[in-house]
């Protein structure tokens, strides 16, 4: 489980990176943030790059900037870091618990976890929840994506190998606002059998889970019932289960999605 | 190959590795500083538990060249003057270990946790400590050691 | 070792050690082991480096049955920094890996040799080997070897009717039958019978540390050492010493820190022979160290089961006879086991209670999965999951309380020892001594088993899906046939022991050097422990099978004595006094009538008793003994899981809330240790009974590789666990009384944890199989 021999770059500014990045791109060349989830993958020869561009050094990336009633995670934060003011900083408290183990959050990165797209990945799951999205650079140039334009599957992004994701922005959560998130996993720190969000009070409630699909999704269907009738939570879940496409028709798997939204819903009500 | 210095203990070590080596064989292989352990190599267990500038990581989950000039701990720069560090002597006395194998990461997870917020909380010390594996004890010893350097009762 | 200098001790049998906690036996000492531990200064197999070593890389099947066609290593040879790449062609003089523990014929077209040649039967077999500079490049190398293998349909079931492993040889080498007393008729006489199928998950040890193998060859000396030895290293030695048409002389083994072993660790593997055979051939160091996905397909696997089992009872039910048919799901080859574990899951089954007949018919089953053989309660964890299901299945059948049926058919302390007419490991089954009822009480008491129930039934009320387990079993240990121990005094007054025995983490070197201070006289801290290697001591039986402390232990305790009683004629000599009056006290001989005031140190006997002391004329010198500890019968250790479990209807998850191991084991030499044996085994237990599994797909292919798909408990899911440790029934089948600490944790824990599940979803014999996974008890919650 040694890792396949890459080249590794070390660039000191957000454009020397892009520009490596672009150079390296043909060559499979990839961005180093954590490292929590590609290193992994590199001990067991799943991922091979050539080249690992190490953005951990360049300036500027580890910030939080709240401005305009927007947080922006850097990409370089790391999961401990997350965090934001009001009911979104609360909320992000109760997720971030439950990604992998302490020594795993003090290096993983809230963009890493969206680059990377993993079904069960907690960030992707409140990126598609709040219509996150994310500022993404590359040597031709900037654009800024609506995380649903992102992800498209398990560990699959619609980002070109020469882009990386700069920041990702998630709008704040009024006072008023009421958040709840609820998750099963076989152990302490494993990736959710399913997980989902609730967030009542703000503009409308939302309502979201992920693992069970190949991406985290909204669940429309439940949050206008939920705004048809906000009391009746049952109903709500049961909604959003039936919402789900799953392998075989997988009364379990539905059963779980009732729950966690359930449980995420009675945890924010 | 990289020209890389680690900081390992207090002691400069100025070694030459291919990118690809991890921090952990880098440690033990370039540093000669075998207490710190390979369990899974792929993130899980955490019996290469290192100290990273005064932070629990996984050091088998970097690359050497990314810890270049940074401060390392392991399990070898916990005793000072030939005295054992107190959760050390903690985990002789509550018989915190069996094989010894998992135990210098478990070590520098605990050393970690209780230099980062002395006043931990129980919740908050049983969640810490469950990011590591042990194949032995149980894990109510080791439990029960990091609690008695906290100054609080066995359970 | 000549007997001149000592008189011959042994002729008669050693006093037993008196019952109750000595001066240090029975003290809640602390480990010698640990310092060095606790520091970083281990040597486990990785840490062992040698000047000019190669690191070895195995190239492993991909598929899990096929025709090996060919093996194209051209690339791999062609890299530079690699110099060797094997196939089974270079090694084809090499036997395949022999049977250490079985008596069962007809095994031996089922070993597994150290490279496949014509056939894979499971992915991870090794197929080739490639020797380089450094691991890295090792595996760099490793990747360009491209095997051709056609492949055949994998035999994944092992209760399918069996298909051909070789012309001539079935997939079902063997079965393994044992029976007593008349079945049929207790079925034709039974007022009601029971009949449950049941399955035991295929789940293992897995050490947190891998395996690792280093060995060289000191031509100088002529002499091939391989370290990273554990568990088994005199019949190992014997083993590759043949293997490799060498004198046994001319190996030697050794073992440093173990990173736990569990029964996987310190088998004779292919590797282990590839790289002595590399250390010799290629004339460098070789040192190969596992890695964890090897581990998960290379290592040892084990418990794979799946029981028919039927019981009659009467009207009271009391078990009539238990007729079980069971199919053992071994994998591709039969390892150096052999068919142990089936041998002993057919002794074992009975457990604690009177069974006037029985019979049983194990099926011993290759299939295309890794390799399995012991872990930990091998054939007992199973067992006890299925013996203990029946219980409950009586007990629901008439309509009786769960711990009333146990009572009625325990084995009790009027009826010790308790013969049954059937054998194990080639020992008569024997209970040799146990108050069940007694420690049933005991445990059913400290838990609250009573006021638990109403406690429950309140909790029910409110709507919680709650429920307690029982399990109750019967382990085995101290199998023998014999080890040895040699303790000698140096004039420092320090003591060396030296022990065939061999330690996996466990704290052998404390419990052995209490043993020996508490006969000696001495402090335990002025003991060293030599143990596992093969250079100190010509014979040894390892550590295994929850032996060591009855069989090392007891002939530490008869060599200590001998010691002793060497110590004080020589200073009755110098004193000008009596032995008789005469003891030792902290390391110096004293007087009986003042054992405060020290007269002379130990040390100064030995000093006495050196080779250049006038004392020893026409003697040999030394103040040393060596002795031995037979035994013909194994020692049964017995007790009680009690479990309460939390079901979460939503997701079906189990959790468990409180746990409580009772386990009497005679006489508890360091009672820290042994609750840490039970506190540990009943984690890996619970892992079994709910989080670990191998699973394969449709194909064979292996699903869980990585620590992220096979999944030990970590800290968050342990209850808090009460333990018992009952020293009621001391063994009479050696001095010390004892009986083995290594497995009673694991023992219990599907049997409990299954009857608790039972018990919250109001439904006996909703659990018919381990691991308990949240999908299955969900759906049991919906129908």
């Amino acid at each position: 489980m040694k890792p396949a021999a890459f080249e590794y770059h070390a660039p000191r500014t957000l454009e020397e990176a892009v520009a490596v990045l672009a150079r390296v791109a043909p060559e499979e060349g990839r961005v180093l943030a954590g490292g929590q989830t590609l290193v992994p993958a590199m001990a067991l020869r799943l991922a091979r790059p050539g080249h690992l561009v190490d953005i951990n050094g360049v300036a500027g990336l580890d910030r939080i900037d709240v401005a305009d009633g927007v947080v922006r995670i850097g990409a370089c934060v790391r999961h401990a870091a997350v965090d934001a003011p009001g009911p979104m900083g609360r909320l992000m408290a109760l997720m971030k618990r439950h990604i992998a183990h302490g020594p795993i959050r003090a290096r993983g990165t809230f963009c890493g976890s969206l680059a990377n797209a993993d079904a069960a990945s907690e960030w992707c799951l409140l990126a598609v929840a709040m219509d996150a999205r994310v500022e993404v650079r590359s040597a031709r140039g900037a654009r800024i994506l609506a995380v649903d334009d992102l992800l498209l599957g398990s560990m699959m992004t619609t980002l070109e190998p020469d882009e990386m994701i700069v920041a990702a922005r998630i709008r704040l959560l009024p006072e008023r606002a009421r958040v709840g998130f609820h998750e099963f996993a076989r152990r302490a720190g494993d990736f959710a059998q399913v997980m989902a969000v609730a967030v009542l009070g703000d503009d409308g409630p939302r309502l979201a889970i992920g693992s069970l699909e190949p991406r985290p999704r909204r669940l429309p269907e439940a949050e206008a019932a939920l705004a048809n009738d906000p009391v009746d939570l049952a109903a709500a879940s049961r909604t959003a289960a039936a919402a789900l496409l799953l392998p075989e028709e997988d009364a379990y798997l539905r059963a779980l999605a009732e729950t966690s939204v359930r449980r995420a819903l009675e945890a924010a009500a | 190959m990289h020209d890389v210095t680690l900081c390992l203990n207090g002691d400069v070590h100025r070694i030459r590795v291919e990118a690809r080596r991890t921090l952990l064989d880098a440690i033990r292989e370039d540093c000669g500083a075998t207490g710190t352990h390979a369990g899974c190599e792929h993130g899980v267990c955490g019996a290469c538990t290192v100290l990273l500038d005064g932070e629990p990581v996984r050091s088998c989950l970097m690359f050497a060249v990314q810890a270049d000039g940074r401060e390392l701990r392991t399990v070898e720069g916990l005793a000072k003057d030939g005295v054992l560090h107190k959760l050390q002597q903690s985990f002789i006395d509550h018989h915190a270990l069996q094989c010894g194998y998992c135990t210098p990461g478990f070590l520098m997870l605990a050393a970690g946790l209780i230099e980062a917020d002395p006043d931990l909380s129980d919740a908050a010390l049983i969640d810490g400590l469950s990011a590591n594996l042990c194949r032995c004890t149980g894990y109510a010893n080791i439990v029960a050691a990091v609690r008695a350097v906290l100054g609080r009762a066995p359970s | 070792m000549s007997a001149a200098g000592e008189k011959d001790y042994q002729a008669s049998p050693s006093p037993r050690l008196a019952p109750g906690a000595g001066r240090v036996v029975g003290q809640r000492v602390t480990r010698l082991e640990d310092a060095p531990l606790v520091r970083g200064d281990g040597m486990f197999a990785a840490d062992v480096s040698f000047p000019r070593q190669l690191a070895m890389r195995v190239v492993r099947s991909p598929i899990a049955h096929g025709r090996l066609l060919s093996i194209d290593t051209a690339a791999a040879r062609a890299l530079p920094g690699v110099h060797a790449v094997w196939t089974a062609a270079d090694v084809a003089d090499i036997p395949p890996i022999p049977f250490r523990a079985t008596k069962v014929r007809g095994l031996e077209p089922y070993c597994q040799p150290i490279l496949a040649a014509g056939r894979v039967r499971y992915a991870g077999e090794p197929l080739a080997v490639v020797f380089a500079d450094d691991a890295y490049l090792a595996e760099d190398a490793a990747d360009l070897v491209v095997p051709d293998i056609e492949e055949l349909p994998p035999v994944l079931d092992a209760t399918a009717e069996p298909a051909e492993f070789l012309p001539g040889h079935s997939t079902e080498p063997t079965v393994v039958r044992k029976e007593y007393g008349d079945v049929a008729a207790a079925f034709r006489d039974a007022h009601a019978i029971v009949e449950l199928a049941l399955s035991v998950g295929r789940h293992s040890g897995v050490p947190l540390e891998t395996r690792g193998a280093i060995a060289r060859y000191d031509a100088s000396r002529d002499l091939l050492e391989l370290h990273g030895a554990a568990k088994k290293q005199h019949w190992n030695r014997d083993e590759i010493a043949r293997l490799l048409g060498r004198p046994p002389a001319g190996v030697h083994l050794f073992e440093g820190h173990v990173g736990g072993g569990f029964g996987v660790r310190g088998e004779l593997y292919p590797e282990d022979l590839l790289v002595c055979l590399a250390a010799l051939r290629l004339r460098r160091p070789v040192k190969w160290i596992e890695d964890r996905r090897e581990h998960m397909v290379a290592t040892n696997h084990s418990r794979q089961q799946h029981h028919r089992i039927r019981a009659a009872v009467d009207g009271q039910g009391r078990l009539l006879a238990i007729d079980d048919v069971f199919f053992h799901d071994q994998g591709g080859y039969v390892r150096t086991h052999g068919a142990r574990v089936v041998d002993l899951a057919a002794g074992m089954l009975p457990g604690p209670y009177r069974l006037p007949a029985y019979r049983v018919a194990g099926h011993f089953r290759l299939t295309n999965k890794t390799p399995a053989a012991t872990y930990r309660a091998p054939g007992r964890f199973e067992t006890t999951f299925v013996r203990e299901r029946v219980m409950d299945a009586i007990a629901a059948r008439l309509g009786l309380d769960r711990v009333e049926v146990r009572r009625r058919n325990l084995v009790t302390p009027a009826e010790m020892p308790h013969a049954r007419p059937l054998d194990t490991l080639g020992t008569a089954v024997v209970l040799d001594s146990g108050d069940y009822p007694g420690l049933l009480d005991t445990a059913l008491d400290r838990f609250g088993w009573t006021a638990l129930q109403a406690d429950l039934a309140r909790r029910r009320g409110a709507g919680e899906c709650v429920g307690a387990g029982i399990g109750f079993f019967v382990e085995k240990s101290g199998l023998g046939p014999s080890d040895g121990v040699r303790i000698a005094v140096d004039k420092t007054g320090g003591v060396e022991l030296i022990s065939g025995a061999a330690s996996v983490g466990q704290g052998v070197e404390t419990v052995l050097a209490q043993i020996c201070a508490e006969a000696l006289g001495i402090d335990y801290r002025r003991v060293r422990v030599v143990r596992g290697r093969t250079d100190r001591i010509e014979f040894g039986n390892g550590a295994h099978a929850s032996r060591v402390t009855v069989m090392s232990g007891s002939a530490t305790y008869r060599a200590a004595l001998a010691v002793r009683a060497m110590a004080l004629e020589t200073a009755a000599g110098l004193l000008q006094a009596a032995a008789s009056e005469l003891s030792i006290v902290d390391g110096h001989v004293v007087r009986l009538a003042d054992p405060g005031a020290p007269l002379m140190p130990l040390g100064e006997v030995a000093r006495h008793m050196g080779p250049d002391s006038a004392l020893m004329v026409g003697r040999t010198p030394g103040l040393s003994a060596e002795r031995w500890f037979h035994s013909a019968h194994m020692t049964y250790p017995y007790g009680v899981h009690l479990a309460v479990v939390r079901i979460d209807r939503g997701t079906g998850e189990v959790r468990v809330e409180r746990y409580l191991v009772a386990n009497d084991i005679g006489r508890a030499i360091n009672p820290m240790l042994v609750e840490g044996q039970l506190a540990g085994g009943f984690v890996q237990g619970l892992g079994g009974a709910l989080f670990e599994e191998f699973r394969y797909d449709e194909t064979g292919q292996p699903l869980s590789t990585t620590f992220a798909d096979y999944l030990i408990p970590t800290l968050a899911e342990v209850p808090p666990l009460d333990l018992i440790v009952s020293e009621q029934a001391p063994s009479p089948l050696n001095p010390l009384g004892v009986k083995g600490a290594g497995e009673g944790g694991t023992n219990g824990v599907g049997a409990a944890i299954a009857s608790a599940v039972d018990d919250a979803l109001r439904r006996p014999g909703a659990v018919v199989s381990l691991p308990i996974l949240p999908r299955t008890v969900h759906a049991l919650l919906r129908t």
